[in-house]
């Protein structure tokens, strides 16, 4: 087994994750099955990686591993470690995690990037569920150097080993939390976000004084609205909705003022334009 | 001599152009006058996204390449120390 490890999903997370992986010297199958989203995927990686570099986010001395990008799920045999980050849809995650799960080796660690999908669920997918494990990433997470560790009822004690290694090699420290809907960071954090932008939609404030307040008086350092925009409002929506589902409670929904932006294709910054416009 | 003082001429009029540009791009993103001596980060306009967006633009209007230890933020700190990094870049590009 090479110390090499399998990214699914060649969007924001799956290269943010990638790009934190190959700053730290370990080389990356990144996997997509549309090659024009894996190919804007590798320019992506590039582009993140010099971020990092200028932001004195990779390690001196450290030679970046290789990216290497494929179409095909069975690349990821061979890996030290598979990391799924498709769309925050446990269909998608069930049908992927499943394939996976039937091509790598026993001993191969398998992690749901997932931002509140809980991993029990996901493990009746899998043929080995003590070999599954979350870990919720933050965009960027090349920049970020904390992540969520999510385990699962039936994780064992080698997989979290496995993870707190894996982590180590990439200088990030994992808060482990048991395994629930959104966790303990979506389950508060999109909640106020769905709250801050209702506020806007009722007209209490705009969307700039909702951040200001939020990080003037409250210490954030980027308002729940600007923090809304680098998640995405789509990926926000759907996960808003899962909680809802899974929580039993209604007031988790979306708000419309939330969904309008979203049926006019203002999915924040990955779009262009959300809560606020971007250039380039 | 008279050539040395000429290149230095051409040069501090290429340098004061290099300036001039670069000033205007990050007045954009400032939406308000910039100084080139003005320290980008701590008058707040120096986010990291800016920053990188920065370096895009430094590369595709001087058709340089900001690589290895010049990627770092120290060089983006004012306008002159953008202009100062490009001026040098494209000096070593002429010179290769």
């Amino acid at each position: 087994m090479t110390q090499q490890v399998t990214v699914f999903g060649a969007g924001v997370m799956g290269t943010g994750i990638a790009t934190l992986m190959i700053a730290h010297g370990i080389p990356v199958t990144l996997v997509d099955i549309d090659p024009a989203v894996l190919a804007r995927g590798r320019v992506s990686v590039d582009r993140q990686l010099r971020h990092a570099q200028l932001l004195g986010a990779v390690p001196e001395g450290v030679v970046p591993g290789e990216l290497v990008t494929s179409a095909s799920v069975a690349d990821c045999v061979g890996s030290l470690a598979v990391i799924e980050a498709v769309s925050e849809h446990a269909e998608q995650k069930d049908k992927l995690l499943r394939e996976v799960s039937g091509l790598v080796a026993p001993g191969t660690v398998l992690i749901s990037n997932t931002s509140g999908i809980p991993i029990d669920e996901l493990a009746a997918s899998v043929q080995r569920p003590d070999e599954l494990v979350g870990i919720h990433f933050m965009n960027p997470p090349y920049l970020i150097t904390m992540v969520e560790v999510a385990r699962g009822p039936r994780t064992s004690d080698r997989t979290m080993e496995s993870v707190q290694s894996l982590l180590g090699l990439v200088n990030r420290r994992g808060i482990v939390v048991r395994d629930a809907p959104g966790f303990v960071t979506s389950r508060l954090l999109h909640p106020m976000i769905n709250n801050a932008a209702r506020l806007v939609g009722e007209g209490v404030a705009t969307v700039e004084e909702v951040d200001a307040l939020m990080t003037g008086c409250l210490g954030h350092p980027t308002g729940p609205l600007r923090t809304a925009d680098l998640i995405g409002l789509d990926n926000l929506a759907d996960a808003l909705v899962a909680l809802s589902q899974r929580l039993g409670n209604t007031e988790y929904l979306p708000c419309e003022y939330l969904l309008d932006k979203v049926r006019a294709g203002r999915l924040g910054r990955k779009s262009g334009s959300g809560f606020y416009d971007y250039e380039g | 001599m008279n050539r040395v003082t000429t290149n230095e001429a051409v040069d501090s009029v290429a340098d004061s152009e290099v300036a001039t540009r670069i000033s205007a791009y990050v007045e954009t993103k400032a939406k308000a006058a910039v100084a080139h001596d003005t320290d980008l980060a701590e008058a707040g306009i120096l986010t990291s996204m800016v920053a990188m967006e920065m370096v895009v633009f430094l590369e595709s209007a001087f058709e340089i390449s900001i690589i290895g230890r010049d990627l770092k933020m120290d060089n983006f700190r004012t306008v002159n120390t953008m202009a100062a990094l490009v001026t040098r870049l494209r000096e070593t590009a002429a010179d290769a």
